[in-house]
C-alpha cells in the first residue's frame, strides 16, 4: 500500500516549522524503506493546529496537529495504521468544528489540493467557471457577477459587476485587469493564502474578468513582504501558460490574455488603487484625484478593472454555480461569503469563510475561543489599521458592511485582531497616528502633518499634560483628517483613534463610559 | 545569507537592459539592481534615468519613496520584526525591546560591524501565528523571547 501524506507549504505553516516536519517525515519513511507520497498543499487555515499533517485513508483524510518534527516516527506509525491513534490526532479535518461551521466557496480547495497541479485544480471544479462564462458570452458573464451581489473584498465594498460593466463599456486602445495583492492590513492573510494555496483560482478569476471586459493584459501587484506567494503565483502562471490557459490563444483561440506579477516595494499606501496604478507605472505611489475613475482612465490611461485578490478569486465559483447560489447567502446588502481572518491574541486563529451575518461576538468568543493568553478580551480591531476598535459591548454587531458602518467601523478586508485586557488603548491610538505618518504618501496636509500632530497630542495626553484641552484638540484634528484627506489613509485613521477614545476613555485619563447594564 | 556583488557598471547596464523594455519598468529595474548589489548604488541612478528616459530626480524620488529600496547595503543578516497590530497584541512591544537589546541596535539600524540590520516591518500576513518576523528571508512565527534568542544565535 502506498502512503500519501499532506503537509502545507503555506508561509503561515512554514513559519511554525512545516518544512522541518516534512523533512522529518521523509527521513522516517526512508529509514523504514517506505515509499511515501508527500503532497505539499496550502493551509486549511486552522493556524493554531499548524503544522497540520493529513493522511489519506480509504475513508477520507485524517488530520494530526500541531506536529513537531520529533513526532514524525510515531505519526508514520499511525498513518500506516490507516489514520490510527496518536496524541495529536484530530480526526477528519472537515469535522473539526472551526472548519465544519464554515461555508467554503472561495476557499473550497485551499489546503486540500496541490497548489501547483492543474490536474488537481480541474479535478476539484477548477475552470468550470471559465467554461460557463465562455458559454454565456461577455455581457451575460458580467450580469452574473452583478446578480451575485459580490462586492469588492479589498475594503471599499463596491459592487464588482458594476465596475466590470463600466470597463466593458469604456473606449480604450487597450484594457487591463489589475489584481490588488498588496494586502497591507494587519490581521489579514486571505490573499496570501489563496496565492500560496490555490493560485489557479485567482488566474481563472482574472481570465474571466479579461474575457468579460475585453482586456488582454493582467497585472498582479503583489507586496514584497510575501516572498512565498510571489514564487508560487509565478510558478502557477508559467504552468497555466504552458497549457495554453494564458497566452495568445486562450480558450481555443477565443481571446488573448496574459498575466504578469509585479512586486511592490514596501509602501502601505500602494494598496490604494490609484497609488497602486502609479506604482505599476513606475512612479512614486501617490494617490490620484478622482475622477477620472480607473474604470475610465486607469493603468497607462486605459480602462482598467482593479479588484482585490478575493474579489477575483470568488468569481469562478459564482460563474460555476450560478449567481443565485452565491446571492442567497448573506444578509442585507452583503451577499455571499466573506473570508474572515481571526488574528492577534486569539486561541483559534485562522481563516473563517462564512456567509455575512455572523456576529463579532460569535467570531471572537465562540469560533475563536477567546484569547490565546487566557485573559479577558478587551478590544477587537476590525478591518486593519484604518478600522475601529470595538469593545465587548458591541459584540452583537453582525459581519455586514452596513452594520459596521452604522457603528462607526468598517469590515475592510475582513481582519479581526483581538487584544486582551493588558492592552493600553491610548498607545493603540498613538500607533494608528504614527502608522499614518510613516505611510502617508504626502499629497495632502491633513494626513501628512495631521498624523504627526496626532502623535504629539496623544503623547501629551499620555503624559497627563493639560488633558481636557488636548482631548478636544485630538477630536478636532480627527475631524480635519476625516473630512480634509484625499484618500482613506488620512481619512480613516480617525476611526481607530476616535473609537479607542470613545470606548476606552479611561486609558486616556478621562472618565470611563457609563455602561448600560447588560440585558 | 547570500553575499552581494561589488559594483560593476557593465553588470548594472545588463540588468537595466533586461528589464527596461517592459511598461512601467522602473520598479522591476530597481528590484533587479538591489537584488544584485544589495542597494541602489549612486552611480546606478543616472544609468537608470538614461535608459528609461527619466530625470535623475525622478529616479531618486522613487527610490526614496519606497521603504524597500536602500541607498547603502544592509548588514550581512537582516531581521525584519513585525510591528503591526496583530503582533502587538501578542507581546510584540516587549519582543521588539528585547530584539533591540539582544542585537545591540535600534530598529531601523545596522550594527557597527555590519553584521546585522534590525528593521520594523508592518505585517507579514502571519497574524494568526503572531508575533512574526522575517529572518534572512525565512518566515518565523509564534515568537517568544526565548525563540527569538535561539533564532538570533543560530545566525552564522
Ligand atoms: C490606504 C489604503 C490601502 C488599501 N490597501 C488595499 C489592499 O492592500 N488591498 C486591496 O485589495 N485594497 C486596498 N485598498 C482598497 C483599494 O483602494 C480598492 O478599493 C480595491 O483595490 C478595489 O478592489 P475591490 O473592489 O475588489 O475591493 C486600500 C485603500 C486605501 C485607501
Ligand atoms: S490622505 Fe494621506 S495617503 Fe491619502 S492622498 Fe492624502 S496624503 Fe496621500
Ligand atoms: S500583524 Fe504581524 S504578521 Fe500581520
Amino acid at each position: 500500500m502506498s502512503l500519501t501524506l499532506y503537509v502545507p507549504r503555506d508561509a503561515g505553516a512554514l513559519a511554525v516549522g512545516a518544512e522541518a516536519v516534512a523533512a522529518a517525515l521523509l527521513q522516517a519513511a526512508s529509514r523504514r524503506g517506505l515509499a511515501i507520497t508527500l503532497v505539499r498543499t496550502g493551509s486549511r487555515g486552522l493556524y493554531w493546529l499548524e503544522p497540520m499533517v493529513e493522511v489519506a485513508t480509504p475513508g477520507g483524510r485524517i488530520a494530526y496537529g500541531p506536529v513537531d518534527p520529533a513526532d514524525a516516527e510515531a505519526l508514520l506509525e499511525a498513518a500506516l495504521a490507516g489514520g490510527g491513534a496518536h496524541r495529536l490526532r484530530l480526526g477528519a479535518p472537515e469535522q473539526i468544528p472551526f472548519l465544519k461551521r464554515q461555508t467554503r466557496l472561495t476557499f473550497a480547495r485551499c489546503g486540500i489540493t496541490d497548489p501547483l497541479s492543474l490536474d488537481d485544480y480541474r479535478a476539484h471544479g477548477g475552470y468550470l467557471g471559465l467554461q460557463r462564462a465562455l458559454s454565456l458570452g461577455t455581457a451575460a458573464t458580467i450580469e452574473e457577477v452583478v446578480e451575485s451581489g459580490l462586492r469588492g473584498r479589498g475594503g471599499a465594498g463596491f459592487p464588482t459587476g458594476i465596475k466590470w460593466r463600466t470597463v466593458a463599456a469604456a473606449e480604450g486602445a487597450r484594457k487591463y485587469i489589475v489584481c490588488n495583492a498588496d494586502e497591507g492590513d494587519s490581521g489579514t492573510f486571505s490573499d496570501r493564502m489563496v496565492m500560496e494555496g490555490d493560485p489557479f483560482v485567482l488566474i481563472e478569476g482574472m481570465t474571466i474578468a479579461a474575457f468579460a471586459v475585453g482586456a488582454d493584459k493582467g497585472y498582479v501587484y503583489l507586496r514584497s513582504e510575501y516572498p512565498h506567494a510571489i514564487a508560487t503565483l509565478n510558478d502557477a502562471i508559467a504552468l497555466a501558460r504552458a497549457e495554453g490557459l494564458l497566452g495568445s490563444d486562450v480558450a481555443g483561440g477565443r481571446f488573448a490574455f496574459d498575466i504578469e506579477v509585479r512586486v511592490g516595494a514596501g509602501a502601505y499606501v500602494c494598496g490604494e488603487e490609484t497609488a497602486l496604478l502609479d506604482s505599476l507605472e513606475g512612479k512614486r505611489g501617490q494617490v490620484r484625484a478622482k475622477p477620472p475613475l480607473p474604470a475610465h482612465k486607469g493603468l497607462f490611461g486605459q480602462p482598467t478593472v482593479i479588484n482585490n485578490v478575493i474579489s477575483l478569486a470568488s468569481v469562478p465559483v459564482i460563474l460555476a454555480d450560478g449567481a443565485a447560489s452565491y446571492r442567497d447567502i448573506g444578509m442585507g446588502r452583503s451577499r455571499g461569503t466573506m473570508p474572515i481572518q481571526l488574528a492577534g491574541n486569539i486561541r483559534h486563529g485562522g481563516l473563517f469563510e462564512a456567509g455575512f451575518g455572523v456576529t463579532l461576538g460569535e467570531l471572537v468568543d465562540d469560533i475563536g475561543g477567546g484569547t490565546a493568553s487566557g485573559r479577558p478580551v478587551r478590544a477587537v480591531q476590525v478591518g486593519g489599521p484604518l478600522g475601529a476598535y470595538f469593545p465587548r459591548a458591541l459584540f452583537d454587531t453582525p459581519f455586514d458592511y452596513e452594520a459596521f458602518a452604522a457603528r462607526d467601523g468598517l469590515i475592510g478586508h475582513g481582519g479581526v485582531v483581538v487584544f486582551d485586557d493588558t492592552v493600553d488603548m491610548a498607545r493603540q491610538a498613538r500607533f494608528a497616528m504614527a502608522f499614518c505618518g510613516i505611510e502617508s504618501c504626502g499629497k495632502c496636509t491633513p494626513c501628512r502633518i495631521g498624523s504627526v500632530r496626532g502623535v504629539e497630542v496623544i503623547d501629551r495626553i499620555i503624559r497627563g499634560e493639560d488633558r481636557p484641552a488636548q482631548l478636544a484638540l485630538l477630536e478636532d484634528l480627527c475631524n480635519t483628517m476625516k473630512f480634509g484627506s484625499l484618500c482613506a489613509l488620512g481619512g480613516f485613521t480617525p476611526y481607530p483613534v476616535m473609537s479607542a477614545l470613545r470606548h476606552f476613555p479611561e486609558d486616556f485619563g478621562a472618565a470611563p463610559p457609563a455602561r448600560v447594564a447588560a440585558e | 545569507m547570500r553575499g552581494f556583488a561589488m559594483w560593476q557598471p557593465d553588470r548594472a547596464a545588463a540588468l537595466i537592459a533586461a528589464h527596461a523594455g517592459q511598461d512601467g519598468a522602473l520598479l522591476p529595474v530597481l528590484h533587479a539592481i538591489q537584488a544584485e548589489f544589495g542597494c541602489i548604488p549612486d552611480p546606478a541612478v543616472p544609468m537608470v534615468a538614461d535608459a528609461l528616459n527619466l530625470t535623475r530626480a525622478d529616479v531618486h524620488g522613487v527610490i526614496s519613496f519606497y521603504h524597500d529600496f536602500r541607498e547603502v547595503p544592509a548588514g550581512r543578516h537582516v531581521v525584519k520584526l513585525c510591528r503591526a497590530e496583530a503582533c502587538q497584541a501578542m507581546g510584540g512591544d516587549a519582543l521588539a525591546a528585547h530584539a533591540e537589546a539582544a542585537c545591540g541596535v535600534a530598529l531601523g539600524h545596522t550594527t557597527a560591524d555590519g553584521r546585522l540590520t534590525l528593521e520594523a516591518i508592518y505585517c507579514l500576513g502571519l497574524c494568526a501565528t503572531a508575533p512574526s518576523a522575517l529572518v534572512d528571508g525565512e518566515v518565523v512565527g509564534r515568537l517568544t523571547i526565548t525563540k527569538l534568542d535561539r533564532v538570533l544565535e543560530a545566525l552564522p
